[in-house]
């Protein structure tokens, strides 16, 4: 045989042809189970069967929720097929279906990563709809969306000998999903955290646990709720960890401590050491009226409270799609991806932020504060 | 990025909708005006008894209602289109596998009326209804407008410009909505006769059975295409589109699904037959009760110069017929036969019609205008009787309806003469000027 033959193993020799021919047999099936079925997908009656099976839009079951703290649950979630090991410290989009209504939220992993679930906490605030809905009324058996982990707020391989760990309020959960997941007792960790109450801090139990057996040094700091001090400020990082510059540092928390971490690491030349997770900015300012980006044109109008998007686009040469023009016919439908709309004939407000874009009726709907439309 | 469980600066995404603000939508800013008795051709106003307060407080009120069933939308009514999609679903399966053996009758019999019964659903209370958007507010992308897809010839993106945009919007306004006899029947006296017009009830009958075609070649336009409000790029994006999706649905139907049947092969294909034709009839005879039975009016282009929101409920009201029966009925018409308060809230939830109807009753009684509603095979029979009345040309005193119609035929055969020999010419001059052959020029011939 000619060795350069053997150069492409899979179009040649018996194995090949077999290769070949499952392959084109699959495909054909494929091709036929989509004639069977189109309008629809085949997928789409193999759910009537098992919505959680491989090649299926990814879903988990909702095995365990468990209280933290008054107003933080934690949720154990075991994903459907297809599910990809996450690494320490990412994130995953999780779909809840709030009243009827499916909406998307990010949360950090926090449960050990080798398991074949996977753990989020989420903490409820004030009028949150998902935050509440997940507080109250989610149950083992239910099931939700989900997506593939993201994120590189993770350890290299090898992780450093000496870790720091800056955090504040939810920022932790991110470095519980390292921590509960990094098992090599010498390495030397530091914790700092800050939380503003001990009622309603994370994980409290298990950290200073983690700290009494020796495996982190822990140390933790209750701001209160209203004192001037709210946190550590990141320059003073110094004071409780003397050796911080030797360490490679992890923060999460609020833009605040994250932008005071970057500048304070940037000014002792050692910006390379600091790894920063931040919370995705939520200033979708609501007003009346506002800037509204339509990104894929790239043109920006600036609109009053009482300017369709429509019309907004229309007269900025924005190839916009429109029908009736009065809220009935849905051909003017676009993806608000961030900021707010108000719907012209209920008031409504509608949000979306960019890990969960809404369409909206752009003949009906005017801009609530800057808002980017994808057209 | 990580998560959303703190919110430092701005405002929370998940904070509830604040106060309503005033609506400068370009159908609620203007005051009703005066009603006149009679429209410019004479014909009478059926509002003008009302004054524009009572027109004004029927549009706030109506607002209102549509507000309050917003308001309380929510998981059961997700949980209600999941479930008919489901059982919809899981009756077309479990049809088609019996069809597998309908060389035996009970099988052909059984297989092809449940099919019957899931293609119906999906085009009613499923198809037509995702598309006007009813269920967008899920924010689930398989049951979006965006999305859905149906089993039926005219691409979902065609029909939703054509019924959405012309019907809804000008909904029974001579002139501008197309539905009014879908340009090839004669449903009201102010529509102009036709000598065509004359063969209407087998023209009706034809589109019954073919309804889906029918629609198909009715949202292509052609009529704009052929006077030019369309134009031939466009027109012919569309007509690609149109029969690559009758192709695939005649696949299925008579192709793939047969040879699975093998021995069962021309009887499976009998079957799909079957349930297509019904359905047609079916959906044709919903849709024709929708604005055709007697009692339903029509109106005039001047009726909706400066036309406010008021004023818009009313001719969705007054242009719109219902259905009465069972609630299996209701949901095998798609809650169409809730036309009127379709017609009022096209994106409103179908489930919710049949809770709001006897409100929208009321209002109409109160205001002394008439909710049309009856059992379907009166209102089927009250539409037909129009195919039949308007087929020739309107009673008029000393004029001969017969001499209108010979007249009619004498100048359609001196045009026919005429375009047969322009014709003759036409391909006489293409064949000597190129043998290339040109696909789109048969098509539009």
């Amino acid at each position: 045989m000619d060795t350069s033959e053997r150069t492409k193993p899979d179009s040649r020799g018996f194995g090949g042809f077999a290769r070949r021919t499952a392959g084109m047999v699959g495909q054909s099936a494929r091709k036929l189970a989509e004639a069977m079925a189109t309008p629809l997908l085949p997928e789409d009656f193999l759910g009537l069967i098992d919505p959680m099976r491989f090649g299926a839009d990814l879903r988990g079951r909702v095995v365990d929720v468990r209280r933290e703290t008054p107003s933080a649950t934690s949720l154990v979630i075991r994903p459907g097929r297809g599910w990809r090991r996450p690494t320490p410290g990412q994130y995953i989009r999780v779909g809840f279906e709030v009243n009827g209504v499916r909406l998307w939220r990010a949360y950090s992993l926090t449960g050990p990563v080798d398991a074949d679930t996977v753990s989020i906490t989420v903490r409820a605030i004030p009028d949150g709809k998902v935050s509440n809905h997940v507080l109250n009324r989610v149950r083992p058996g239910q099931l939700v969306y989900l997506d593939q982990a993201a994120g590189d707020f993770v350890l290299p391989d090898p992780a450093p000998e000496r870790l720091l760990f800056l955090t504040a309020g939810s920022g932790i959960t991110p470095v519980m999903g390292i921590l509960r997941n990094h098992s090599r007792a010498t390495a030397d960790i530091v914790v700092v955290h800050s939380a503003p109450t001990a009622e309603e801090m994370l994980f409290r139990e298990e950290l200073r646990h983690l700290g009494e057996t020796g495996r982190i040094r822990f140390l933790e700091r209750i701001t209160g709720r209203d004192a001037g001090e709210v946190r550590l400020p990141a320059h003073r990082i110094g004071d409780v960890v003397p050796d911080w510059q030797e360490r490679h540092t992890w923060a999460c928390g609020p833009t605040g401590l994250l932008d005071e971490a970057d500048a304070h690491w940037e000014a002792n030349g050692i910006a390379e050491r600091l790894h920063t997770e931040r919370f995705r900015p939520r200033v979708t300012a609501v007003g009346d009226g506002g800037e509204i980006d339509f990104s894929a044109s790239g043109t920006l109008v600036t609109a009053d409270a009482g300017t369709t998007i429509l019309d907004a686009g229309e007269q900025a040469g924005v190839l916009m799609p429109s029908g009736c023009r009065m809220g009935i016919c849905f051909n003017c439908v676009a993806p608000l991806r961030e900021g707010s709309v108000r719907d012209l004939r209920t008031g409504e407000l509608t949000t979306a932020v960019p890990e969960d874009p809404v369409l909206v009726q752009t003949c009906v709907s005017a801009a609530a504060g800057p808002c980017q439309i994808v057209l | 990025m990580t998560t959303t469980l703190e919110s430092p600066t701005g405002v929370d995404v998940d904070a509830p909708a604040d106060t309503v603000v005033a609506r400068p939508n370009r159908i609620t800013g203007s005051r009703a005006a005066e009603q006149p008795a009679t429209w410019a051709s004479g014909k009478a106003n059926p509002i003008a008894h009302l004054s524009p307060d009572d027109i004004e407080a029927i549009g706030k009120e109506l607002d209102a209602l549509r507000d309050e069933v917003i308001a309380s939308r929510g998981e059961s009514d997700a949980k209600y289109i999941r479930r008919v999609i489901t059982v919809q679903r899981s009756i077309e399966l479990v049809s088609r596998a019996i069809l597998l053996f309908s060389k035996f009758p009970p099988a052909f019999f059984v297989g092809t009326a449940g099919l019957t019964v899931a293609k119906i659903l999906e085009n009613t209370e499923i198809g037509h209804n995702i598309l006007h958007g009813q269920w967008d507010w899920m924010r689930d992308p398989k049951i979006h407008s965006t999305k859905w897809e149906w089993d039926f010839a005219s691409p979902a993106e065609q029909w939703k410009k054509s019924h959405n945009v012309g019907h809804h919007t000008f909904t029974n306004v001579i002139g501008m909505d197309n539905d009014l006899g879908y340009n090839i029947l004669r449903v009201d006296p102010d529509q102009e006769w036709k000598l065509g017009f004359l063969f209407q009830p087998v023209t009706n009958l034809l589109n019954a059975l073919f309804f889906e075609y029918g629609i198909a070649a009715y949202d292509l336009d052609i009529k704009g295409w052929k006077e030019g409000t369309k134009s031939d790029k466009e027109f012919r994006a569309d007509l690609r589109k149109v029969f690559k999706k009758i192709r695939t649905q005649m696949t299925k139907d008579y192709l793939v699904h047969p040879l699975l049947s093998g021995p069962s092969f021309l009887s499976t294909l009998l079957a799909n037959a079957i349930a297509n034709t019904v359905r047609n009839v079916w959906t044709h005879s919903v849709i024709f009760c929708g604005h055709f039975p007697e009692g339903v009016e029509t109106f005039e282009t001047d009726s909706i110069d400066d036309e406010t929101r008021g004023e818009w409920y009313l001719r969705q009201m007054l242009g719109s017929a219902n259905i009465s029966g069972s609630r299996a009925m209701h949901i095998m018409t798609g809650n169409l036969s809730h036309q009127i308060e379709h017609h009022l809230f096209p994106d409103l939830p179908s489930n919710r019609y049949a809770q709001i109807a006897p409100r929208i009753r009321a209002l109409m009684e109160r205001h002394n205008l008439t909710y049309v509603t009856g059992p379907l095979p009166k209102q089927v029979a009250s539409a037909w009787g129009k195919v039949f009345k308007y087929a020739v040309p309107n009673k008029q005193p000393g004029h001969s309806r017969v001499a209108e119609v010979g007249g009619a035929v004498r100048a359609a055969a001196v045009d026919a003469a005429r375009g047969v020999g322009k014709v003759a010419r036409n391909v006489g001059v293409r064949l000597r000027r190129s043998s290339r052959p040109n696909r789109f020029a048969q098509v539009t011939a």
